[in-house]
């Protein structure tokens, strides 16, 4: 914890602070923090957070499309993770002072963001492994760097979801895998879908954003920079789904030895931009999912209460 | 609406381990919670499930640390008898 008790200056007190948390120090959710780093890292969490929820929904629509008992399970045991971690991070945000109702009521509102690979559409069973694969492959990059966050409590907690996260990666890749060895419309429909999901996946980790620009990184809420973790990315997955049968739909991508990282086709962030305020192809239809579902579903949220306010 | 802090006891002879906390309306909600969301996969032996607010905290350094160096309770406050062994070896060994 960081103890600024002796310093009665708010204004050296949050220098003192934030060059702590720089020089690596950790913070706990009662120490005094100033008002923007509580902010941020509040934010940073709840976004993590609404992402878990919201990436339940494209998985669910493939529950009952399994093709088999198997499947259908690690997918319903995924879906019930996810969900397991949402409650962990929203858990996180109630600590740093915002209600569950107001993080959802903003959620369904439009008005929090989540990220960009929730706002797309499934559309075949290709779908759910490459997202069980890649999109979680890429959020474990991320997330094992979130373990040495300077907020505590969320560096404790993503050891836990780093964990739970293990076998997420498997079975995706169990998927892609039993499909490319099966015949040419398995092999076809694996293709089709990383065809569609390469996009979104550069996007994943946002634009390069050096410190200076980025309070998330300087203030280590955050602990590696976008585009390294995405060179991270890169690195460990573009081999592993070469070797497999599959051409990644860039055809820029390279490794340049001269400059030691990957070089691929310009992304347009205005796109990530537009996609996470919202405008994504399937951004509408999962936030009307949860209105619908949220409404649905208070008769429980006040039963639970013994019939007193209404928490999500 | 409480918030309920949740210890963990993986091991038979490991003691419980904080995880985390669940909020709940009641103890018996507070417990279903907690092995959902702390032992989904059958992790734990057994859950504490404790009111935050039954929970004292206790951090004051001035009351936790001693102001004065206390290491004649700790086992290497006492490297000395290394030096001394070695110098009644040696006299020892050159008596008769």
């Amino acid at each position: 914890m960081i103890d600024l008790s002796h310093i009665d200056d708010t204004d050296i007190r949050a220098e003192e602070f934030l060059q702590a948390v720089r020089d690596g120090q950790q913070v706990e959710a009662d120490d005094w923090m100033p008002e923007e780093y509580r902010f941020r890292v509040s934010r940073f969490i709840e976004m993590h957070a609404n992402s878990e929820i919201m990436g339940a929904l494209p998985e669910r629509d493939w529950i009952l499309r399994a093709p088999t008992l198997q499947r259908k399970l690690a997918v319903t045991a995924k879906i019930q993770d996810e969900v397991g971690h949402a409650q962990l991070l929203y858990r996180l945000v109630e600590d740093l002072g915002k209600p569950r109702e107001q993080i959802y009521a903003d959620l369904i509102a439009g008005k929090s963001k989540f990220h960009n690979v929730f706002h797309y559409p499934t559309k075949s069973w290709g779908d759910v492994g490459i997202i069980a694969w890649l999109v979680d492959a890429a959020a474990v990059i991320s997330q094992a760097a979130l373990q040495r966050s300077s907020y505590a409590p969320y560096a404790r907690t993503m050891r836990r979801i780093c964990w739970e996260e293990a076998f997420h990666l498997k079975h995706g890749e169990d998927i892609v895998l039993t499909a490319m060895m099966g015949t040419q419309t398995q092999r076809e429909l694996i293709q089709e879908a990383l065809n569609r999901w390469w996009e979104p996946l550069m996007m994943f980790y946002g634009p390069p954003s050096p410190p200076e620009k980025d309070k998330d990184l300087d203030w280590h809420i955050k602990s590696k920079p976008n585009e390294s973790l995405r060179q991270e990315f890169l690195t460990k997955y573009v081999p592993r789904i070469r070797e497999i049968g599959l051409t990644i739909p860039d055809p820029e991508l390279r490794f340049d030895e001269a400059a030691g990282r990957w070089l691929y086709s310009e992304i347009d962030w205005d796109k990530l931009v537009a996609i996470s305020r919202g405008h994504g192809p399937a951004s509408e239809q999962r936030l009307g999912f949860r209105r619908l579902t949220y409404d649905e579903t208070a008769w429980v949220r006040s039963a639970i209460n013994g019939g007193n306010e209404l928490v999500a | 609406m409480a918030v309920y802090e949740v210890f963990r006891q993986e091991e038979l002879h490991e003691p419980p381990a904080h995880a985390g906390s669940v909020e709940a309306p009641n103890d018996e909600l507070a417990a279903q919670y907690a092995r959902e969301v702390y032992s989904r996969r059958g992790e734990a032996l057994r859950l504490w499930v404790v009111p935050r607010l039954a929970i004292t905290q206790v951090e004051d350094p001035d009351f936790l640390n001693s102001p004065i160096e206390r290491d004649y309770r700790m086992g290497q406050g006492y490297r000395i008898t290394v030096a001394k062994r070695r110098q009644l070896r040696s006299t020892e060994g050159t008596a008769s």
